[in-house]
C-alpha cells in the first residue's frame, strides 16, 4: 500500500476517466454529424416534393387557362373554331365506330427484319412472360402489337365493374403494388422477387403506371398482357396518371410519340379511351378498399360502383363549351354555390395565388356542406374582383363579337350563344354530373393528413385532405378493415397512418433520385395482416454509406432547386431590392429567406438549406446581384439566350411544352419551329400569360 | 451553422433565432400543427449548431416536455427554452483538434489509425455507448476495409469537409 501503488491506481484511473471522455467526446462529436445529416435528408425530400406538388398545381392553373379561353373566345372563322374543338372538345369519348377506326391495326405491317416479340390473340401466359423477357432485353414490341392488345385490352375492361372484387379464397394471397411510374426496372424486379402473376398470385397494381419514368409503354403491355392472361386474378385499379391531360405534361404523351412515329397518334387515342374504362377500386374479401389516392367525407362507394365510369375522361377540370355555358348561368344565378370559381389568376388584376402550399394550417377552405375537392384557394373577395374582371372581359368580348358579326349580348345570365357545333354529326353525349365527376376525383387525388376533417388538396389542386375521423367513419359505414392507396413517394416505399387503418404503398424506387427511397409492395393472406417487402432497384446504392447516399439525392434537388431559383430571377431581384432601402447591395440572410419565400411559395426552410445555397459570408449579409448571377452562370453555360428570356422560358418550361403539344396536331416537332414564327391567337394569350 | 455575429441588439438576434428554431422545428412538424416527436428533438438542437452530450439532451427535453409527457414537444415551450440555448452559447461543437486529441488518447501508441475491434469496444463500452445500428453506420464509413482499421486524421478530414 506505498504511495507507487496508489500512484498506479491513481493513473490508472485516470487514464480509464481519460478513455472514458475520450468516447465520450467522439460520440457526442459523431451524433451531431448524423443529426445534421438527418435534418437535410428531410430538407432534401421536402424540396422534391414541394417542387412536384407545385408543378402539379401549374398543370391545374394551365387548365383553368385553357377552359377560360373556351370560356370566353368566340373563334372569328372556321379555321379557328375547327382548331378550338380540335383542342378542347375532344374530351367526348369517341363513338365505337371511331374505335374500331382507331384500333384498326390488321393493315400495319410488320416489317420481315423485326427482331421483337410478337403476340397473338388470345393471348397465352407464355406470351405475357415473354413480353417481360422482350422488355427486360431493350427490345420494342411492334406497333401493330401494341395496339392489337390496347384494342383486346378494351374489350376485357369494359365487362368490368368500377369495383373490382377479389377473394382470397381462389389465389392465397394477393399482392399490391403502387405506383410504378414508368420505372420498369421496379416491375421486373418485383416479378422476380415475388414471382410472376399465376392463379394462385393474384396481384392489383393501384395506379400511376406511367409517366416520369422512361418506360411507361412496356410497364402497360405488360400489365395489360397478365391482365388478360389471367382476368380472375389480375386487377388494375386507376391512377391519376392515367389521365390524357396529365400525361401531356408528365411525359407520358412523349414517350409514347417518341417511340411510335408513325403510329403514335393511333396509340395514344385508344389508349385514352382505354384509361377511363380502368376500374377506380379493388376490394378484397370486401374488407380491404384497395384505390389510388384516397377518400374524401364524402365518398360514397355505392354511387362510385353505380357511376359510368367511361364518362370521366379526365379528372383535370373541364367541361365542354355547352355544358359550361349552362353551369355558368347557374351560378351567377346561385349566390350560395359553394367554392364559387376562383378568380382567373392570370388577368393582371387578380393576386389570387394559393397560400403558401405546405402551410395548411392557415388555409381556410369554404366547404359549405360539400366535399371541398375543387381547389379553392381564392379568398372571399375575390369573387367580387371576379365578376368585375369577367364584365370588363365580357365587354371586351362583346366588341370581339360584333366585329364577327355575332348578335351582342348583355348581361351576365347569357353565356355565349352560339357556336354551333363544328362537328354537328355527333350528337352530345351524356357527361358526368358534378357529383359523379368530384367523387372520382376525390379517390384518385386525395391525401390522408394527421389532423381530424376534411379540406381541400390545394397542393395537389385536387381532391382533398382527409383525416383519421374520415378514414373510421367510411370503415364503419362499409363495414371495412383498412384502406390501401399509394399516390404518394415515402421514404421507405410504405407508410401507415390513421392508426394503422390506411396503408400507403409506393412501387417506384429512386423515384426523384438515385437513393432517395425505397420502392414496397404489400402481401395479403387470407387472414388479410399486410406483410411489406421493400427493395430498392439499384445495386449502386446499397454500396454507398448512408452519408454518400444523402450526399447524392441532396446535390440533386438542390440543383433543381436552384433551377427554381434561376427561374425567378427578376422577381427575386425585385424582392431583394425591397429589403435593400439604402441601396447598399447588401441584405442580411434572414431577408434573403424571406424573400426567397414570398417569391417561390414553396414553403420549404429556407435558414436550413442557406448552407447549401449561399457561399458563407463573414459577416451576415448577402450581395445578392452577384448571387443571382452566380446561379445564372450555372444555368446559362452554354445557351446563347438573353438570360431573361431564358428565365422565363425555365419558369415555364413545363407548361410551353403542354402548349406545344395540345397546339401540335401531328405531335411531331414541327409546331416548335413554327411558332417561332408565327404567333397564332392561342399564342398571344400563351406568351401574354407566361410574361405577365 | 455558422457563427453568428451579433448584430446591432439583442433584439434582432432574439429575432433571428427565432426564426432559425422555427424553420428547424418545422421540418419536423409532420401534422403542421406545432408538435414534433420528442425522439426528433435531438435532431433539431443539433442541427441548430449545439453538440449537447446525450445526457445535456435528456435534461433540455425535461424541460421543454409537458408536466405528463404525450411524446410529443410543443412549439411554444420549445421555442424559448432553445433561444436561452443559442443565447447563451451552450453546447459549443467540438473543434477539430480537440476531437483528434481525443482519437489520440484512445491510442496512445501514437500508431495514427484504431483497429475496428478497438474503435467497436470504445463506442460501445465507453462514454455514450453507441446502438449497434449507430456502430455499424460509423463502420461503414470510417472503416479501411483493407486494413480493418480507422486512420482516425484522415477520417475526421473527410467528415468536416462534409460540413461546409
Amino acid at each position: 500500500m506505498g504511495s507507487g501503488t496508489s500512484t498506479q491506481h491513481h493513473f490508472a484511473f485516470q487514464n480509464a476517466e481519460k478513455a472514458f471522455k475520450a468516447a465520450a467526446l467522439i460520440q457526442r462529436w459523431y451524433r451531431r454529424y448524423m443529426a445534421r445529416l438527418e435534418m437535410r435528408r428531410h430538407c432534401t425530400w421536402r424540396i422534391f416534393q414541394s417542387i412536384e406538388y407545385a408543378g402539379q398545381q401549374d398543370q391545374v392553373k394551365l387548365h383553368d387557362f385553357f377552359s377560360y379561353l373556351v370560356d370566353h373566345f368566340t373563334p372569328s372563322s372556321n379555321h379557328e373554331r375547327d382548331f378550338l374543338d380540335r383542342m378542347f372538345t375532344e374530351d367526348r369519348f369517341p363513338q365505337d365506330s371511331e374505335m374500331e377506326k382507331f384500333g384498326d391495326y390488321e393493315s400495319i405491317e410488320v416489317p420481315d427484319n423485326y427482331t421483337g416479340p410478337r403476340l397473338s390473340f388470345p393471348l397465352l401466359p407464355d406470351h405475357a412472360t415473354a413480353l417481360v423477357e422482350a422488355f427486360r432485353l431493350k427490345q420494342q414490341l411492334h406497333a401493330r402489337y401494341v395496339l392489337n392488345l390496347l384494342h383486346e385490352t378494351r374489350k376485357h375492361l369494359i365487362q368490368l365493374p368500377n369495383i373490382n372484387r377479389v377473394s382470397t379464397c381462389y389465389s392465397e394471397e394477393i399482392t399490391v403494388c403502387g405506383d410504378l411510374h414508368g420505372q420498369l426496372d421496379d416491375l421486373i424486379f418485383i416479378f422476380h422477387k415475388n414471382g410472376l402473376p399465376s392463379p394462385e398470385r393474384a396481384y392489383v397494381f393501384n395506379g400511376d403506371f406511367v409517366d416520369r419514368g422512361k418506360d411507361s409503354v412496356e410497364i402497360l403491355m405488360v400489365l395489360f398482357a397478365f391482365m388478360l392472361v389471367y382476368p380472375k386474378e389480375f386487377h388494375l385499379n386507376r391512377g391519376n396518371h392515367e389521365d390524357h391531360l396529365v400525361n401531356l405534361r408528365y411525359g407520358f404523351t412523349k414517350e409514347v410519340m417518341h417511340k411510335y412515329k408513325t403510329h403514335g397518334k393511333k396509340i395514344l387515342k385508344i389508349l385514352k379511351d382505354v384509361f377511363c374504362w380502368l376500374p377506380l377500386a379493388t376490394l378484397v374479401d370486401e374488407k380491404v378498399l384497395i384505390l389510388h389516392g384516397g377518400v374524401s367525407d364524402m365518398t360514397d362507394l355505392d354511387l362510385l360502383a353505380k357511376l359510368d365510369r367511361h364518362k370521366i375522361v379526365s379528372t383535370m377540370r373541364h367541361k365542354t363549351r355547352k355544358e359550361n355555358g349552362k353551369q355558368v348561368k347557374k351560378e351567377e344565378a346561385n349566390q350560395k354555390s359553394s367554392a364559387g370559381r376562383p378568380t382567373p389568376w392570370f388577368l393582371p388584376q387578380s393576386r389570387s395565388l394559393p397560400a403558401s402550399p405546405l402551410r395548411l394550417g392557415s388555409l381556410q377552405a369554404h366547404r359549405a356542406g360539400r366535399s371541398s375537392s375543387i381547389p379553392c384557394g381564392a379568398p372571399r373577395d375575390a369573387k367580387e374582383l371576379a365578376r368585375q374582371v369577367r364584365r370588363s372581359v365580357d365587354l371586351e368580348l362583346d366588341r370581339c363579337r360584333q366585329q364577327a358579326g355575332f348578335p351582342v349580348s348583355w348581361g351576365e345570365e347569357e353565356a355565349s350563344p352560339c357556336t354551333p357545333e363544328a362537328d354537328s354529326g355527333a350528337q352530345e353525349p351524356l357527361e358526368p354530373t358534378q357529383e359523379e365527376w368530384r367523387q372520382v376525383v376525390d379517390i384518385l387525388w386525395s391525401d390522408p393528413m394527421a389532423q381530424e376533417g376534411c379540406k381541400a388538396n390545394t397542393v395537389r389542386g385536387g381532391g382533398c385532405y382527409f383525416g383519421p375521423n374520415v378514414t373510421e367513419r367510411l370503415l364503419q359505414k362499409y363495414n371495412l378493415q383498412f384502406l390501401i392507396r399509394s399516390h404518394e413517394c415515402k421514404p421507405e416505399g410504405y407508410e401507415f397512418c390513421h392508426s394503422r387503418k390506411v396503408l400507403t404503398i409506393f412501387s417506384a424506387s429512386n423515384y426523384y433520385e438515385v437513393g432517395s427511397n425505397r420502392g414496397a409492395y404489400v402481401k395479403l393472406g387470407p387472414a388479410l395482416t399486410p406483410y411489406i417487402v421493400q427493395y430498392q432497384a439499384n445495386k449502386v446504392t446499397h454500396m454507398l454509406t448512408m452519408r454518400q447516399r444523402i450526399s447524392r439525392v441532396e446535390e440533386s434537388a438542390l440543383r433543381a432547386l436552384r433551377e427554381k431559383l434561376f427561374a425567378h430571377s427578376s422577381d427575386l431581384l425585385g424582392e431583394f431590392k425591397k429589403h435593400d432601402a439604402d441601396k447598399t447591395g447588401l441584405i442580411t440572410l434572414s431577408d434573403w429567406a424571406e424573400a426567397v419565400e414570398s417569391v417561390l411559395h414553396l414553403g420549404l426552410p429556407w435558414r436550413m438549406l442557406r448552407p447549401q445555397l449561399v457561399n458563407s459570408s463573414t459577416d451576415n449579409t448577402l450581395e445578392y446581384k452577384s448571387w443571382l448571377e452566380d446561379l445564372a452562370k450555372e444555368q446559362l453555360n452554354r445557351e446563347n439566350i438573353q438570360s431573361s428570356l431564358l428565365e422565363t422560358l425555365y419558369r415555364n418550361r413545363s407548361n410551353l411544352e403542354t402548349i406545344f403539344r395540345i397546339i401540335d396536331s401531328d405531335h411531331s416537332d414541327h409546331v416548335k419551329a413554327r411558332f417561332q414564327g408565327h404567333l397564332s391567337d392561342i399564342g398571344h394569350f400563351s406568351f401574354f400569360w407566361c410574361t405577365r | 451553422m455558422a457563427d453568428d455575429k451579433e448584430r446591432e441588439g439583442p433584439d434582432i438576434t432574439v429575432a433571428e433565432f427565432h426564426k432559425k428554431i422555427k424553420d428547424a422545428f418545422e421540418v419536423f412538424d409532420h401534422e403542421a400543427n406545432n408538435t414534433v416527436d420528442v425522439r426528433e428533438i435531438g435532431t433539431i438542437i443539433r442541427s441548430l449548431g449545439c453538440c449537447p452530450s446525450e445526457g445535456e439532451l435528456h435534461d433540455l427535453i425535461a424541460e421543454v416536455e409537458e408536466e405528463e409527457p404525450t411524446g410529443y414537444i410543443r412549439f411554444e415551450k420549445f421555442l424559448p427554452v432553445m433561444t436561452e440555448v443559442l443565447l447563451e452559447r451552450r453546447y459549443r461543437p467540438i473543434p477539430e483538434d480537440i476531437l483528434l486529441r481525443a482519437f489520440e488518447v484512445l491510442d496512445p501508441s501514437k500508431r495514427g489509425f484504431l483497429l475496428k475491434e478497438e474503435l467497436i469496444k470504445y463506442m460501445t463500452e465507453e462514454g455514450e455507448p453507441f446502438s449497434q445500428e449507430e456502430m455499424e453506420e460509423m463502420l461503414s464509413a470510417a472503416i479501411d476495409p483493407e486494413s480493418n482499421s480507422v486512420h482516425y486524421k484522415d477520417y475526421i478530414a473527410m467528415m468536416v469537409i462534409d460540413e461546409s
